[in-house]
């Protein structure tokens, strides 16, 4: 029994989709966000901190075409994106962005959950918050009702619906669950190095705290001196 | 004492006597044997200039100041730069901690009489550092052209603007005559560092000021015999790093543990001219001045005491009349200092908020205090107070 269960749990890694929130929000992002939202500062390199596969980044990579230069007519050449390639942003040009959206531009991502007042939390709830017009309310076109805001209204039409992706893990897609998904991806996208902040803080203060008895001890002694000879 | 030529040191101590002249300045040197911890916040502003200089050469090594690409360079060192997040996390928070150490270091000497003969000298090449200090970080919150680098270097000109005659010349020709774009941000990056390195050079001055003298004490009292002094090492080498550790730990919870407590996060939105954020805040560092600034119904009177609070202090050593050193014995300039030290921070709190209703009036009678203490009580107060008896040594204290 014992024996089964060790290599059960050593296959683990190997077999099971163990996917992570910050994943399963990557997911929602590729399907459903980035065909509006933009992604200027991440590179598809950086898409390893969440633990993605490298083959798998690149093939997400490959299916992103990027300008490159001018071929030999002068006209615009492009090519697939590299890992160092930014994910960018799914139109040519801001212009383009709000002729799409009704005059409205999405967003960026790289920073959402910083300059969001309230983070992943707000941004989370602001998905969850699309209701049906009650009667009587007159929306402008491009408008949604959306009760997140004083307002009552935002130019995003609700992206989100139930079963709307296919979790590789086995998650059910239910509205608020991918929701709180995509909320973590954006969280981790705009604190990228949260972890090894904490981790390189706690050494460092382990480190200081040490220093700091052994000064103390010697201030201490040396101190002692001066207290010992007073008259 | 001397060695002989022949010797490695011997050679170089004939030719340029660092080695004795260190052991003079560092290791035999006389300090006052009652200095608290107070005493640490000039080492402590030490530490942490060296650590923004440090930080900030490699931060330039990967900045590009132009308007096109300077929120994005900040970006690529913040996310793919190895260890630039770490990097500028040292940037962002030493400046506070500087700040945070010249606040402490300067009511330290105003409570203890420190800037009085004969320190004049120390005192003003400390104000020299303090509007140095003002100028780099100024300048240095631009440089990452988020929203707040926008729109407060934006409220700085339009004060300057106001000044009549010289003042929208001299924005201009400060600018480069084309607003604020990518050539201002050229300049304001070189203003930067070479403040900033100009600050070494006047640390210099100051702590040279410092050695002809010698520090003040707690009790105000020059030190006489030989009992009263100890030299720095060990004694405040070991009680100043000490201090230093712990100011180190306190650094390292801000960077490490808060980081979001440096920067508004307006910040991390690339500057965009068209949109006006809600109410533009400064930094915590520079709020009491902008409380000043915004007590004042119209522009340039708020620019004049707003600028007038910093130039004060350099008549403050021939505005105290007293004779007297330390607080300690100045029963009622030692309450009227607190007060002073309470206004300042109102200003500090009430510049974080909206000129309206209760902040305005905090901040115009906190302006008011901050005056009246330096131009009243100063120069008048020595005619009524009563001191308490000062003692013969500065160890009489501790009898
Ligand atoms: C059809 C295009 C489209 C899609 C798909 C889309 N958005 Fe948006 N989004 C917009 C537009 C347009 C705005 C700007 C709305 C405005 O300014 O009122 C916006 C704004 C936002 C905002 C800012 C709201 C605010 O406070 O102003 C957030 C957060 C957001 N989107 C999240 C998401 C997430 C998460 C997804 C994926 C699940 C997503 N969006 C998918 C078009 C889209
Ligand atoms: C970059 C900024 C500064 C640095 C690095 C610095 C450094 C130092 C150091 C190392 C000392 C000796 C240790 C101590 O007494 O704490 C000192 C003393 C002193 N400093 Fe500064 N200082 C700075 C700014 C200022 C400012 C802004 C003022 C006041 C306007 C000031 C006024 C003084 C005075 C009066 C002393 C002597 C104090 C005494 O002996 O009691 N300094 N400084």
């Amino acid at each position: 029994m014992k024996r089964v269960l060790l290599i059960g749990l050593m296959a683990l890694p190997l077999t099971a989709q163990a996917s992570t929130p910050e994943q399963r929000g990557f997911q929602v992002y590729r399907q459903v966000c980035a065909t509006c939202h933009s992604l200027d500062h991440v590179t598809f390199a950086d898409l390893s901190g969440i633990g993605l596969a490298v083959a798998d980044i690149k093939a997400y990579a490959a299916s992103h075409q990027v300008p490159d230069g001018v071929d030999d007519d002068g006209d615009p050449k492009t090519r697939p994106a590299r890992l160092s390639d930014s994910i960018g942003s799914p139109y040519p040009s801001e212009a383009m962005a709000r002729l799409a959206n009704h005059g409205d531009t999405p967003p960026d991502f790289s920073r959402l959950a910083m300059t969001e007042e309230g983070g992943a939390g707000r941004i989370e709830t602001i998905l969850r918050s699309y209701e049906p017009k009650p009667a009587g309310v007159v929306l402008s076109a491009g408008s949604y009702y959306n009760t997140a805001f004083a307002q009552k209204h935002i130019g995003m039409p609700p992206p989100l619906h139930d079963g709307q992706v296919t979790y590789a893990d086995g998650t059910k897609a239910t509205l608020p669950q991918m929701a709180q998904d995509v909320g973590a991806f954006l969280d981790w996208v705009a604190h990228p190095h949260r972890s090894a902040r904490s981790h390189t803080g706690l050494a460092v203060l382990g480190y200081l705290a040490g220093l700091t008895v052994l000064l103390a001890l010697l201030k201490h002694r040396v101190w002692k001196r001066v207290k010992e000879n007073r008259q | 004492m001397s060695k002989p030529e022949t010797s490695p040191t011997g050679w170089l101590e004939a030719r340029l006597p660092i080695v004795s002249a260190f052991r003079r300045e560092y290791v035999d040197f006389a300090m006052p044997r009652n200095l608290n911890y107070l005493w640490n916040f000039g080492a402590f502003a030490t530490i942490a200039l060296a650590l923004l200089i440090v930080s900030g050469i490699f931060l330039a090594l990967n900045y590009t100041p132009s308007v096109a690409e300077a929120f994005n360079s900040i970006e690529t060192i913040d996310r793919h730069v190895s260890s630039g997040w770490l990097v500028r996390a040292i940037h962002m928070g030493g400046v506070s901690m500087l700040f945070a150490a010249l606040y402490v270091h300067m009511a330290r000497s105003l409570y203890y009489g420190s800037y009085k003969t004969p320190r004049e000298l120390l005192w003003l090449t400390g104000l020299g550092l303090f509007i140095l200090v003002m100028i780099a970080a100024f300048a240095g919150y631009i440089l990452p052209w988020g929203q707040m680098s926008y729109w407060g270097a934006t409220v700085v000109i339009n004060a300057m603007n106001a000044v009549p005659v010289i003042g929208p010349a001299l924005a201009s020709w400060l600018l480069g005559g084309e607003g604020l774009g990518s050539v201002a941000l050229h300049r304001f990056y070189v203003l930067h560092f070479v403040t900033a390195f100009s600050i070494i050079g006047v640390i210099v001055l100051h702590v040279a000021a410092l050695h002809v003298v010698g520090s003040n004490n707690p009790t105000g009292v020059e030190p006489e015999t030989s009992d009263d002094v100890v030299p720095f090492h060990p004694y405040y080498t070991t009680k100043d790093g000490l201090g230093l550790c712990l100011f180190l730990m306190v650094y390292a919870v801000l960077i490490f543990f808060a980081p979001d407590l440096l920067t508004l996060a307006n910040n991390y939105a690339m500057a965009n001219p068209l949109v006006t954020p809600g109410d533009i805040t400064p930094e915590w560092y520079f709020a009491p001045f902008y409380g000043i600034l915004r007590a004042v119904p119209f522009k340039l009177g708020g620019l004049l005491l707003s600028a007038g609070s910093v130039a004060v202090l350099f008549a403050v050593p021939w505005l105290d009349r007293s004779p007297v050193k330390s607080a300690r014995f100045r029963p009622v300039l030692r309450w009227a200092l607190l007060g002073l030290f309470i206004a300042f921070i109102a200003l500090g709190v009430a510049g974080m908020h909206k000129p309206t209703g209760l902040w305005l009036g905090i901040s115009r009678l906190s302006v008011a205090y901050y005056y009246a203490y330096f131009l009243l009580l100063l120069p008048f107060l020595p005619r009524f107070e009563k001191t308490r008896p000062v003692p013969a040594s500065l160890r009489g204290e501790n009898r």
